[in-house]
């Protein structure tokens, strides 16, 4: 016989703002099954759960319902709660009387009689909840970290100084990400590859780091603890096990009008090529869209100067699966292609440059050597306009967030603009300016007032061309309310912080989720930031959301201690939700195993019979197969019919 | 139910998946984004979870309609249930016709994490489409499942 002990949270005002929460513990007090009922102000505090611990005992409880916020928040809160007191902790159910009552019903009257019924049914559903047992599963103390950018380093090296074995994956052939893309840092103008390149050869040289470079993520099965993570890397065309990155292939190569992505498509590279000098690896990658032996069949320049051997033109990439016990993922973001603002010229003026264009621009390991050019003319720009926002905050033609880090890198490009050109002069156009970071407004005070660079508020209207070579700057100065024109040699959009173009393929590929933005989704956005919904599998980066570089690095530091903490347990424990069959019921037709999406049923032989059989460590609790049984043979713990039956009860 | 009262507020039962559409539910709640009182909502691990046979049992039970919501295509957390679903219950809505029941009283949607928003407006809209069956009785289906 059910005893069940029913617990009435206030939240403070959340719930008892709207109902009326000490009618509804006496209305269900009245249950026959409710052996006691009672509200309390916060039950999730420590006397709430001491009031929730005093009364199993007292009243000889065996079933609890707690009616407060959602089950995602504070269910682990109250299974812990309970099971200190002896119960078991499955023969809990909470209410959601926050977010499914007060805070959506706007009558006082209809939402406390919305409360009570939504207690009525967890009432009847936890008399028919049984004790159940976590299932042991083994645990695979390796880590996958997906991106070597600054947040996926920064990860895998505090995973591997935790003595963890780390898959480190990189798409592109070397480590390093946008941070190696970057000039100098702000706010404290730190030159990035100085920075940077220390951490990329710590990475490669760690005993505990593997590094997969030019490779992606394919497939992902398996769970926490347990992933089977397939890898493809793709064809590079040079042995990375015989190359000596002496670079001779790249000096011989006579292909040499590839536009450079790592230099944000200025300049040229060869078609085998090392993105930059300090690349880790540095083994070169050959570009089978512009290489003549792989388009055309004749050349093998680089073959023929190779002294390892290492060309191989036949290579067909590789793909192999690592076991991981949690996966982070690192992949950062893309800048937004400025070409739907068509009224700044981004994609058609050879002086209209993105954010990551200008930083490659004054790079000294960029196309120009670090020398500041316009790149129609080789001519030193005088007159540099900075237009902010481009794509950010802009729901009509971008995205309505703000990418936030574009004040504080456009200040720095100012600041690097007058370090080049003394005598030139900067505008910033700008819609407000957030600079919260440490010591970030000091920087654009700076900026303002010791490099005279003008900013003016308002929205850049449009950029045109003249017949002189250089660009009208159409604005507004907002604060004066008046409208004002700058000649420039150059302008420079702040062009958005998106996610990668392949970012949902890659969450899908992975089962976590991704917001209406397109970044990954944190578990809590407050209490578990670099946690997914899926357990094992941690976010770092700009791939959750516009980041900084010091913002990137916590992230992966966090991340790395999240999984040192996975990995730091002696056994794994999985949610005892998973599908159970009953031979004498199942008719052995197998639907359920057609449905199921992890391969966990086998056929197996009982008195006689082919029947189906669920392989616990395996199931992930879906019920797939429980809803597909025509029989009804297959039950699902924590969700079965009966369950859901007297749930949904009128 | 009588048939003024209904005409105010359709009950509906709605089958969240606990990934998606339960977590759209939630932020709609946090943003507080109203919607009709007389929605009651079912968690299930997966939209693959619901079984026809919950559909017509809640229409038999006295429910106006049922809604079933569950994650994007390709967002599904257990890969393929949503596919499930959705086959599943395009063959339940033909079921009901052929029993009497007008197949708009069920409803299957997408439903993300973040849509707290669509969660609040699906629910409104349901329940408004719901109220052309004022006081029409789900006699067929009762007299074909109630026994």
């Amino acid at each position: 016989m059910a005893r069940v002990g029913v617990f009435i949270c206030h939240c403070g005002v959340n719930i008892a703002g709207k109902v009326d929460v000490a009618r509804v513990a006496e209305e269900i007090g009245r249950m026959p099954e409710v052996a006691f009922s009672a509200d309390y102000k916060f039950m999730c505090s420590s006397p709430g759960q001491k009031l929730l611990a005093d009364a199993v005992k007292e009243h000889g409880l065996n079933r609890i319902v707690v009616a407060a916020c959602s089950p995602k928040m504070h269910l682990p809160t109250f299974q812990k709660t309970i099971a200190k007191s002896g119960l078991n902790q499955y023969l809990i159910s909470m209410a959601n009387i926050r977010e499914q009552c007060s805070w959506v019903t706007e009558d006082r009257e209809q939402a406390t009689a919305k409360a009570i019924d939504l207690v009525r049914r967890q009432v009847k559903r936890v008399a028919h909840q049984d004790p159940l047992q976590d299932v042991a599963v083994t645990l695979e103390r390796t880590a996958v970290v997906i991106g070597g950018g600054v947040s996926g380093i920064q990860a895998a090296l505090d995973i591997a100084d935790g003595g963890r074995k780390v898959i480190l994956v990189e798409r592109t052939s070397s480590l390093g990400g946008k941070m190696a893309q970057l000039d100098e840092t702000f706010p404290t103008l730190d030159c990035s590859q100085c920075i940077l390149t220390p951490k990329m050869v710590e990475a490669a040289q760690h005993p505990n780091i593997e590094i997969r470079a030019n490779t992606t993520v394919n497939k992902v099965d398996g769970y926490v603890g347990n992933f089977e993570v397939t890898l493809e890397r793709r064809p590079t065309y040079v042995d990375a096990t015989r190359c000596i990155a002496c670079g001779l292939c790249v000096t011989k190569c006579p292909v040499g009008d590839v536009p450079d992505e790592f230099n944000a498509g200025l300049g040229k590279r060869r078609a085998v090529a090392t993105p930059f000098p300090q690349a880790v690896p540095a083994i070169p990658v050959i570009d089978a869209r512009y290489c003549l032996k792989l388009t055309k069949g004749k050349c093998g320049a680089c073959e023929k100067v190779c002294p390892a051997g290492a060309i191989n033109y036949e290579d067909k990439g590789a793909e192999e699966t690592v076991k991981a016990g949690a996966i982070v993922v690192a992949t950062g973001y893309q800048e937004m292609s400025p070409a739907v603002y068509t009224e700044y010229g981004g994609a058609t003026y050879p002086d209209v440059l993105t954010g990551l264009q200008f930083e490659r621009l004054v790079s000294s390991t960029g196309p120009t050597g670090g020398k500041l050019v316009r790149p129609s003319d080789g001519n030193e720009p005088k007159t540099v306009v900075f237009v902010q926002c481009v794509g950010s905050r802009d729901p009509s033609k971008g995205h309505e967030y703000c990418s936030g880090i574009c004040c504080m890198y456009t200040a720095k490009h100012s600041l690097l603009f007058k370090h080049h050109v003394p005598d030139g002069q900067a505008y910033v156009c700008y819609i407000d300016i957030r600079s919260p970071g440490k010591n970030s407004e000091q920087f654009v005070r700076r900026a303002i007032e010791e490099e005279d660079v003008r900013y003016i508020r308002g929205r850049v209207g449009k950029v045109q061309k003249r017949n002189d070579g250089r660009y009208r700057v159409y604005c507004e100065d907002t604060l004066v309310g008046r409208p004002v024109q700058i000649d420039a040699d150059m302008v420079v959009l702040s062009s958005a912080v998106e996610p990668n173009a392949d970012a949902a393929k890659l969450a899908q590929t992975l089962g976590i989720s991704y917001d209406a933005d397109g970044f990954y989704t944190e578990s809590h956005p407050k209490l578990k930031p670099v946690e997914t919904a899926t357990a094992g599998i941690f976010l770092a980066g700009a791939c959750q959301g516009p980041k900084d570089i010091p913002a990137s690095v916590q992230q992966g530091g966090a991340a790395a201690a999240k999984v040192l903490a996975l990995f730091a347990q002696e056994t794994l424990r999985k949610s005892p939700q998973v599908a159970q069959v009953d031979p004498f019921a199942c008719t052995g037709c197998l639907t359920c195993a057609y449905v199921c999406h992890y391969s966990a049923i086998e056929e197996k032989q009982v008195a006689g019979r082919q029947v189906a059989f669920v392989v616990p460590g395996k199931c992930q609790g879906c019920g797939a197969c429980a809803a597909a049984c025509k029989n009804k043979a297959v039950t699902l713990a924590q969700f079965s019919d009966d369950e859901i039956f007297e749930e949904m009860m009128r | 139910m009588s048939a003024p009262e209904m005409a105010r507020d359709p009950k509906i039962l709605a089958f969240l998946c606990r990934w998606c559409s339960y977590a759209g539910a939630d932020l709609a709640g946090t943003s507080r984004f109203t919607y009709p009182p007389n929605v009651r909502i079912v968690q299930v691990p997966c939209s693959g979870r619901v079984d026809p046979v919950m559909i017509f049992k809640a229409l038999v039970e006295g429910y106006d309609g049922v809604l079933v919501a569950g994650c994007h295509p390709g967002d599904c957390h257990y890969g393929t249930g949503n596919y499930h679903a959705r086959r599943k219950l395009a063959v339940a809505r033909r079921l009901l016709e052929t029993v009497g029941v007008h197949p708009d009283r069920m409803f299957f949607t997408w439903v993300s994490a973040a849509e707290g928003r669509k969660f609040a407006e699906v629910c409104t809209t349901f329940a408004e489409s719901l109220k052309k069956f004022a006081g029409r009785p789900k006699t067929l289906a009762r007299e074909a499942l109630a026994k």
